[in-house]
């Protein structure tokens, strides 16, 4: 292995006593304080403060709107513009969930149903948004394009039930998306 | 060494000291192996941990050499001309010729100073244009596909595969979704007509209910006009399918492949002890498929064995001990349960006791259970004998999976001869206290009701909520067979273990437990006994057979600890296959 050898910087004797950079420091924050209270402090505009420097008043502001295209929230299932709900409960993404947030019971799509050549969709499936950690995984394995995570970030509720996103739900929050592929369209 | 001894050794070709053993010499990507005559050029390679991939060829079936997956190039030492005498290496052998065209490895047999590659440009060609022509007509189902995860097409795409498609037809149509039978669903799109399941039908099953119709890549898997795919064996064709084509309707949909835990066992519903491995997750069972035992149960299990576990959690499992008072059954400790036993089994004099165990118990739950009969100097004890008919394959007529265990544990010849005595006892009023251990005497004994309220204590100890239990003054929840260690012998006197695959629901107990508890509370004693080791150490040195054995001594293919001389037919069938040169075996 290559040794790197450093050298201390040499510190003359007003350094070593660091008084002045104390001084120093409070100084800065001065200046700071000095231009949040006249409304001009950095970024202030970029991410809609409240005036009061870069803090957002949350929930009186919302930051909705200055969300960046990549931001990861909620996971939710989706349906196409045909209205069929798109998961056929594969199972992969409860699989590569790191922290086991998803649960799914599958079940047989029954004969007389107009999709019946797919076979498959979920019975039931749970997603614990208090195990989430929004990492995205289970929207990049999906087969099916069935798993998006949308914006939606405040996710509450007042108990540990509250908290599981049923099937119902994730629909719901998911709505309608379009320009997916249709690989179980009927080919001509 | 003399002089005389290094000079005929020299004079010894390779091929001279081989075909003494009747071995013949095969260089496998460039090593020298010995291999004995006969072998097939796959078994060779597989023999050597040189990898094959392959789809029709089984070891249990004949060979037709249809899937063209198991290709390998193959050369053999040229003939020489009149006269000439065969180049030889420094070592022996004859230099190896290549042949151009590769050939299949699973029905070739190897011979003398052949030689044979498992890789190289030529092989993996071949495989990357088979595997692209399988996947021609093959659907994008793996989503919704139940091989999905132990699919040897996905398994080998992945590794001998293109990656990319190149073809732009249509793919060919075909039936989807068919049901051929009560227990097997087909989706002929994902056949790949490798034929296995053909051939298992026909040559295994003795039922050759499907074939192929139509030519070319619209080659149809069906059943015969007018007949089902309903033989009880129908369900090893799903096993031996290597895609989706043919799936279990049970299983269908149940759980991914991917999730199951696999626990080694052994089947309890006769005297055949199927080598089983039960597929969890978290505490259910999803599916039971066989495992190979040669001595056993070849590779194969009946469907009414494999289906039967979905009592395990049904609705009228038991879990926790029952008490009744005034006709109803109250829910008890252990505890209590144990004390109520004690408390009133003292009332009874010895011989107004009887015990009924079952055949359907451990080896180490009969020696408690023996234990327990002598602490209360019982005499009435009896097994219950649970025939059917046997079938002319796999299953036994003796439908105790432990009827031998329960000869050698009990050093009885009939263990279930005092049955009747103890029925009779009991409508005589004699007998007056009944403990009943994993039978239901109603369904399986052929008790009836009023036998039942004769008695004026009776305990039993099932799984389930049975018309027996309904009786009891005492019941006692025990573990399924997926949910206990322990040893069983079958009729070939093959020691075999149980292994647990999941826990016993809520309160219910390890069968063993329960006896050494009961035990305790007769005797007064603390038992010493912590472990299903300790139990079955002591079994090890009570009873002759099972001397010097111990539980982890078993492995996963037993020992045969008793000659019984009973055969099973299938595997008969099976040797004489073999010794016909028909199937590898």
């Amino acid at each position: 292995m290559p040794t790197i050898k450093l050298t201390r910087p040499k510190l003359d004797s007003g350094e070593k006593i660091y008084l002045g950079a104390i001084f120093k420091g409070f100084f800065l924050t001065l200046t700071h304080a000095i231009k949040t209270l006249r409304g001009k402090s950095a970024g202030a505009e970029g991410l809609a403060s409240s005036g009061l420097g870069v803090t957002m008043q949350f929930p009186e502001q919302r930051w909705d709107a200055h969300m960046p295209e990549y931001y990861r929230g909620a996971p939710t299932l989706v349906t196409d513009e045909q209205g069929r709900e798109r998961c056929v409960s594969c199972q992969l993404c409860e699989f590569i969930c790191p922290p086991k947030a998803i649960k799914i019971t599958p079940s047989e799509i029954p004969s007389d149903d107009p999709w019946a050549k797919v076979e498959k969709r979920p019975l039931e499936f749970d997603i614990d948004m208090i195990r989430c950690i929004y990492c995205g995984m289970c929207e990049e394995v999906c087969p099916e394009q069935a798993i998006y995570l949308r914006k939606d970030y405040l996710i509450t509720g007042t108990s540990r039930d509250q908290m599981v996103h049923n099937k119902k739900k994730l629909y719901e929050i998911g709505g309608v998306r379009v320009g997916l592929v249709n690989k179980w369209n009927e080919l001509k | 060494m003399s002089d005389l001894s290094s000079s005929t050794a020299e004079l010894k070709l390779p091929k001279d000291i081989a075909a003494e053993k009747g071995m013949v010499n095969v260089q496998i990507d460039g090593v020298w192996y010995q291999f004995p005559k006969g072998t097939r050029m796959i078994e060779a390679c597989r023999s050597v941990k040189k990898d094959v991939p392959y789809y029709c060829y089984h070891p249990k079936l004949s060979v037709p050499g249809n899937c063209r997956m198991c290709m390998v190039q193959m050369g053999m030492p040229p003939r020489p001309a009149p006269g000439q005498e065969p180049v030889r290496d420094e070592n022996g052998y004859e230099i190896i010729g290549w042949m151009p065209r590769p050939a299949i490895s699973c029905a070739n047999t190897v011979a003398e100073n052949m030689g044979i590659r498992t890789s190289g440009e030529l092989v993996e060609k071949c495989r990357e244009g088979v595997m692209e022509f399988l996947l021609i007509n093959h659907p994008l189902d793996c989503p919704i596909c139940d091989q999905a995860g132990e699919c040897r097409l996905q398994e080998q795409s992945v590794g001998f595969g293109r990656g990319v498609s190149r073809f732009i037809d249509m793919k060919v149509k075909k039936p989807k979704n068919v049901d051929i039978g009560p227990r097997i669903r087909l989706d002929d799109e994902r056949c790949i007509m490798c034929s296995r399941c053909i051939r298992f039908m026909d040559e295994v099953a003795g039922d050759a209910v499907l074939g192929f119709t139509q030519r070319g890549t619209h080659t149809t898997l069906t059943v015969h006009p007018g007949r089902l795919l309903d033989s009880n064996y129908s369900l090893n064709t799903a096993d031996i399918c290597p895609v989706g084509a043919l799936t279990s309707n049970d299983f269908r949909f149940q759980m991914r492949v991917w999730f199951l835990k696999e626990t080694p066992s052994i089947d309890v519903n006769c005297g055949t002890g199927t080598n089983i491995v039960i597929h969890t997750r978290g505490n259910t069972i999803h599916r039971i498929t066989p495992r190979q035992n040669d001595a056993v149960n070849s590779n194969w299990m009946p469907d009414s064995h494999r289906l039967n576990f979905h009592y395990i959690d049904s609705e009228t499992r038991l879990t926790e001990p029952l008490l009744r008072e005034n006709a109803k059954h109250l829910s008890t400790t252990w505890t209590q349960a144990l004390e109520t036993f004690s408390a009133k089994i003292k009332k009874f004099a010895a011989e107004e006791i009887a015990i009924i165990g079952s055949a359907r118990m451990t080896n180490e739950e009969l020696l408690l259970l023996d234990e327990l009969r002598i602490a209360l100097g019982v005499k009435n004890f009896s097994l219950v004998a649970r025939n059917g008919e046997a079938d002319a394959l796999l299953i036994a007529a003796d439908r105790n999976p432990n009827t031998t265990g329960a000869k050698l544990v009990l050093k009885q010849e009939d263990p279930y001869a005092s049955l009747a005595a103890i029925r009779s006892g009991i409508q005589s009023g004699k007998i007056k206290a009944l403990l009943s251990f994993q039978e239901d005497l109603i369904t399986d004994a052929g008790f009836v009701a009023e036998d039942l309220t004769k008695l004026d204590f009776f305990v039993q100890s099932t799984l389930l909520a049975n018309p027996s239990a309904a009786y009891a003054d005492l019941i006692l929840p025990g573990a399924a067979f997926a949910e206990k260690r322990g040893s069983m012998v079958n009729l070939s006197g093959r020691l075999q273990r149980l292994n647990r695959a999941i826990e016993p629901p809520t309160h219910a107990r390890d069968d063993w437990e329960m006896l050494r508890d009961l035990i305790s509370s007769v005797t007064g004693e603390k038992s010493v006994i912590h472990s299903i080791e300790e139990v079955f150490k002591k079994l090890a040195s009570t009873v002759s057979e099972f001397n010097g054995m111990t539980l982890s001594k078993i492995g996963a293919q037993g020992v045969v600890i008793h000659e019984t001389g009973y055969k099973v037919a299938l595997l008969e069938n099976e040797r004489a296959r073999k010794a016909a040169g028909i199937i590898n075996g």
